[in-house]
């Protein structure tokens, strides 16, 4: 069981890869006025030049615009423009892409569940099983995006890259044998702790893919055109992923919320301390800060989207960190050892 | 909040939404450009000091000092921290003479109590205080106030309606609003209706238990303490809580050695158990507890599971192994020892010494002979190897336990006062030649007697087990822990409520409209006064719950653009 496990993450990040490189020839062969606008834009906006016209002379409902062949989002006129524009080959290379994606995280499950069976535990013990966990949770919030937005489809070229390099850093840097729990993990609140930061951590992870195409996005907007941002000539309108950012972060940072207490709780019995500066939970401490700042700062009047964005950005680099930095760099209670 | 207001103001009156304004200018803000500063009749330092408070208690200010937070945590995981492994603390002023002193004097092996670190949180909760407390009274005018009259025009609201078939009967409509939980005023041919004052409820209650967890965590540092100790088994080892009785402790500033509960605590038995591949899988350790008038009674406690005294929390930490060696000295007495020894590895290596300062006294005078100490510094294995070498053990349970011994005879440098290692020898009387070797090692199984060539003699008697602990108080915990669960509640309704508004307004149906003859206009508009995506949704719905009939027909409503020339006909598909 442990060996397949471990022969299907590499069928796994195949998977990924192949889904990658789908996703890479629909960008290349994708032509720019789709995939550049097809994107909603802003609600209000929208909403204030439908009404807007609707008081000048009496257009036809402007809240569910007519849906367009060719293209899946409501709630956008702009495809309208340019729809027809788009070679068969790129979208039959997105398609591709999604399916190859979704075996691949069928794979991925497969992994983690024949891991979990070989070391007849939930697979959290360690490192590598962590870290293929959240990632398996930032691939299904993905496709649970992309089912719900099928436009962001262009994204999926991030999320595969990010997805094959973290299980090739999973599998070539933090893998380890199966090995069972020792007691100081052997808890209830432990399982609880776990599963959540996994689960937050996944989102938080997927939330930094908009976030960074926002930035990218907003800077094309802005006349940009040199490396980074000529990107942005292909990824969806920078209000939409600005949104998407927000919700992703605003869902995930309660779950981190909560994981942090559930730690807390289990920490307290385990150590006697709810809170003791151990590296990992310093690292938490930081990336719950600053999250709260993008927070903060989205609903701050005089702090610019961009710049709240680039804070959303920093708390990735932060969990990063915790996921890595903390396991590699130094020692702690966290480090997996417990007793000894 | 002024910032609140203003964003949506700007919102309502048509810009997109999101667009960031600039921070009331009041807010800290210079003296107006053209007017010459000394127009203002407050006196300066007022002024000024008015001025900085307003700065501080800026959502910028606010989110400046988050970020200098989150900077200033981190030196704490880079640097080894005193309150939390003091011996990294030394280790690393051995490793970086030069850097040490400088980094000490600037709190950076204290990062968390250092002066800096607190200034940063001190501001950010005045700055906090500030900025709440007068939410807090504006939001507790607006659940107490009527929601606003409408806005003269509705149809630049970001939704509109027309219902070109109401009855117009507007206390129907404002009953269909609150039986949807909506606060409604009817005030002359308008409705105001608002909703969603949950969401402030929550930001309001998540910042004030910011405060409950910082209070908690303050009261914890004040009135808590800990000790942590290595406790052998076996009633000769039990221990009293007292603070000479811990090895490390540290009481909180309201704290004292008298203010420690009574209790008494003797370790009867410990057991572990381990996988064939030597990873622990299970402890626990049973423990006889003497505490106030109660018989003394039985308790057993693990990782994860602490022993819950009165006034008291009993860890466990670590564990190991004391081997009991009994020494004969020249005059035939026995003394024993179990020490515990400090495991070094997995496998529960461990070592340590037995020390037997008073040994070997001047029959008559019972005096101490200081050349004639005797001491056994040495290695225990649970399951020592088959052949040599013996320097580590294979398995940590007690399969084939054994000792490796090396006895010293001489001063042991014990009455000199300097502290030094119970596990090791002090290197400073070997090496002085005041402390001498006895012969080479040797290896005892248990029951085992290794004579010595003055004939003095030692024997392996067999282990005891011994636990480290963690004696722990801290009444902080109940408020921190309750603090969080309102936090966590408070940041939920915050993040995830919605405060909207909508209006009706009855008016005049105009001449040529194709209305039935009962049915009379009324105006609708929607407002959602934060980012809210199923707004248009809900407001459609609400829309249609508030016909005559009160389903939702499907002809009905229109939402959208205002039809002033009175078109029914249905919009486009
Ligand atoms: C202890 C540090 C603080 C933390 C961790 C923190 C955290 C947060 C978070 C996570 C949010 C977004 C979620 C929500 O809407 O409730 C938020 C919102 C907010 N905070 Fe703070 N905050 C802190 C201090 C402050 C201070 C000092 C101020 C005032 C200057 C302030 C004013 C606000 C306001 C006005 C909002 C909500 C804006 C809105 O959604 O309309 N906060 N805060």
């Amino acid at each position: 069981m442990a060996a397949l496990s471990d022969q299907l993450l590499v069928v796994a990040i195949l998977g990924y890869l192949l889904a990658m490189i789908c996703h890479a020839v629909e960008y290349a062969f994708g032509t720019r006025s789709v995939i550049g606008r097809a994107a909603a834009r802003p609600e209000r906006e929208r909403v204030l030049v439908g009404a807007g016209v609707g008081a000048a002379g009496g257009s036809g409902s402007v809240d569910e615009p007519a849906p367009v062949a060719g293209t899946k989002l409501p709630g956008t006129d702009a495809p309208v423009r340019s729809a027809g524009a788009r070679s068969p080959r790129a979208v039959l290379a997105g398609r591709a892409a999604v399916a190859l994606t979704v075996l691949a995280a069928v794979l991925h499950l497969a992994v983690l569940t024949t891991r979990g069976i070989a070391a007849e535990r939930m697979p959290w013990g360690n490192m590598y099983e962590y870290l293929l966990s959240v990632t398996f949770v930032g691939v299904v919030g993905w496709l649970v995006l992309l089912y719900r937005r099928a436009t962001l489809r262009h994204l999926g070229l991030f999320v595969t890259l990010a997805m094959v390099l973290l299980l090739a850093v999973a599998g070539l840097v933090l893998y380890v044998p199966i090995v069972p729990l020792v007691p100081a993990l052997d808890s209830y609140w432990f399982v609880v702790h776990v599963a959540t930061i996994a689960t937050s951590s996944g989102i938080l992870l997927l939330g930094a893919v908009p976030a960074v195409m926002y930035l990218i996005r907003h800077g094309y907007d802005q006349g940009k055109r040199s490396f980074p941002y000529s990107l942005g000539a292909r990824v969806p309108a920078a209000d939409t992923l600005e949104r998407l950012t927000f919700r992703l972060h605003a869902f995930a940072f309660p779950l981190f919320t909560f994981a942090v207490m559930a730690g807390a709780v289990w920490a307290e019995a385990a150590w006697g301390r709810y809170w003791g500066w151990d590296p990992k939970e310093i690292w938490a401490f930081i990336s719950w800060v600053v999250y709260a700042g993008y927070l903060h700062a989205r609903a701050t009047p005089s702090v610019k989207r961009p710049v709240a964005t680039w804070i959303a950005v920093l708390g990735f680099l932060t969990m990063q960190m915790n996921l890595y930095g903390v396991n590699i760099f130094f020692e702690g209670l966290h480090s997996y050892g417990g007793l000894d | 909040m002024s910032t609140e207001e203003r964003e949506t103001v700007t919102g309502s009156g048509g810009a997109p939404a999101g667009v960031a304004e600039a921070e009331s200018p009041a807010a800290g803000g210079p003296t107006g450009g053209g007017q010459p500063p000394r127009v203002r009749r407050t006196p300066l330092p007022l002024a000024l000091l008015r001025n900085s408070w307003r700065q501080l208690t800026s959502m910028r200010t606010a989110l400046i000092l988050l970020f200098l937070l989150a900077l200033a945590a981190i030196p704490g995981s880079v640097l080894p921290q005193r309150n939390i492994n003091i011996e990294n603390v030394n280790r690393y002023a051995a490793e970086h003479p030069d850097l040490f002193p400088i980094l000490d004097r600037v709190g950076g092996f204290d990062v968390y109590a250092s002066p800096w670190f607190s200034a940063i949180y001190v501001l950010l909760f005045t700055s906090l205080v500030g900025c709440i407390v007068p939410r807090l009274r504006d939001h507790a005018r607006a659940l107490r106030a009527a929601p606003p009259p409408a806005p003269k025009r509705l149809d630049r609201l970001p939704r509109h309606a027309v219902l070109t078939d109401s009855d117009g009967d507007l206390a129907r409509i404002a009953a269909v609003l609150r039986k949807r939980r909506w606060r409604v005023v009817v005030r002359g041919d308008t409705v105001s209706a608002e909703k969603g004052y949950l969401k402030e409820t929550g930001n309001l209650l998540f910042h004030f238990s910011l405060i409950g967890v910082l209070l908690g965590i303050g009261l914890g540092s004040w009135y808590g303490w800990h000790g942590n100790r290595l406790l052998v088994a076996g009633p000769d080892n039990a221990f009293c809580n007292t603070l000479q009785q811990y090895a490390e402790s540290k009481l909180g500033h309201r704290v004292d050695g008298s203010d420690l509960p009574p209790f008494c605590l003797e370790l009867t038995d410990f057991t572990a158990s381990f996988l064939p591949t030597g990873q622990p899988s299970s402890f626990r350790a049973t423990t006889l507890v003497e505490q106030g008038d109660r018989a003394p009674y039985r308790a057993s406690f693990s990782v994860n599971d602490p022993l819950r005294l009165d006034g008291a929390s009993v860890y466990l930490l670590g564990h190991g192994y004391a081997p009991i060696l009994r020494y004969t000295d020249r005059n035939g007495e026995s003394l024993e020892s179990d020490e515990a020894f400090l495991t070094i590895d997995g496998n529960l290596t461990s070592e340590g010494v037995a020390a037997f300062p008073d040994v070997n006294l001047d029959p008559v005078t019972g005096a101490r002979n200081p050349d004639l100490q005797v001491a056994f510094e040495g290695l225990y294995f649970p399951t020592a190897p088959d052949a040599p070498p013996f320097v580590s053990s294979t398995y940590p349970a007690e399969r084939s336990p054994a000792v490796m011994l090396f006895a010293y005879r001489g001063n042991l440098g014990l009455d000199a006062g300097i502290p030094g290692s119970v596990y090791r020898l002090d290197q400073r009387q070997v090496s002085s030649g005041k402390l001498k070797q006895i012969g080479e090692g040797k290896l005892l199984r248990p029951g085992e007697k290794w004579t010595l060539d003055d004939g003095t003699s030692v024997e392996f008697v067999g282990t005891r087990q011994y636990v480290t602990i963690s004696v722990r108080y801290d009444p902080g915990e109940r408020i921190v822990l309750i603090s969080s669960v309102l936090l966590l509640l408070g940041l939920m309704s915050s993040l995830f409520g919605r405060r909207r508004r909508v209006w009706f307004r009855l008016s005049p149906a105009p001449a040529d409209a194709t209305t039935t003859g009962r049915s009379s206009l009324v105006e609708v508009g929607g407002l959602p006064r934060t980012e809210y995506a199923g707004f248009a949704d809900e407001f459609d719905r609400l829309v249609a719950a508030t016909r005559p009939d009160g389903v939702p027909g499907d002809d009905v409503p229109r939402p959208g653009g205002a039809r002033p020339d009175g078109a029914t006909e249905e919009g486009t598909d």
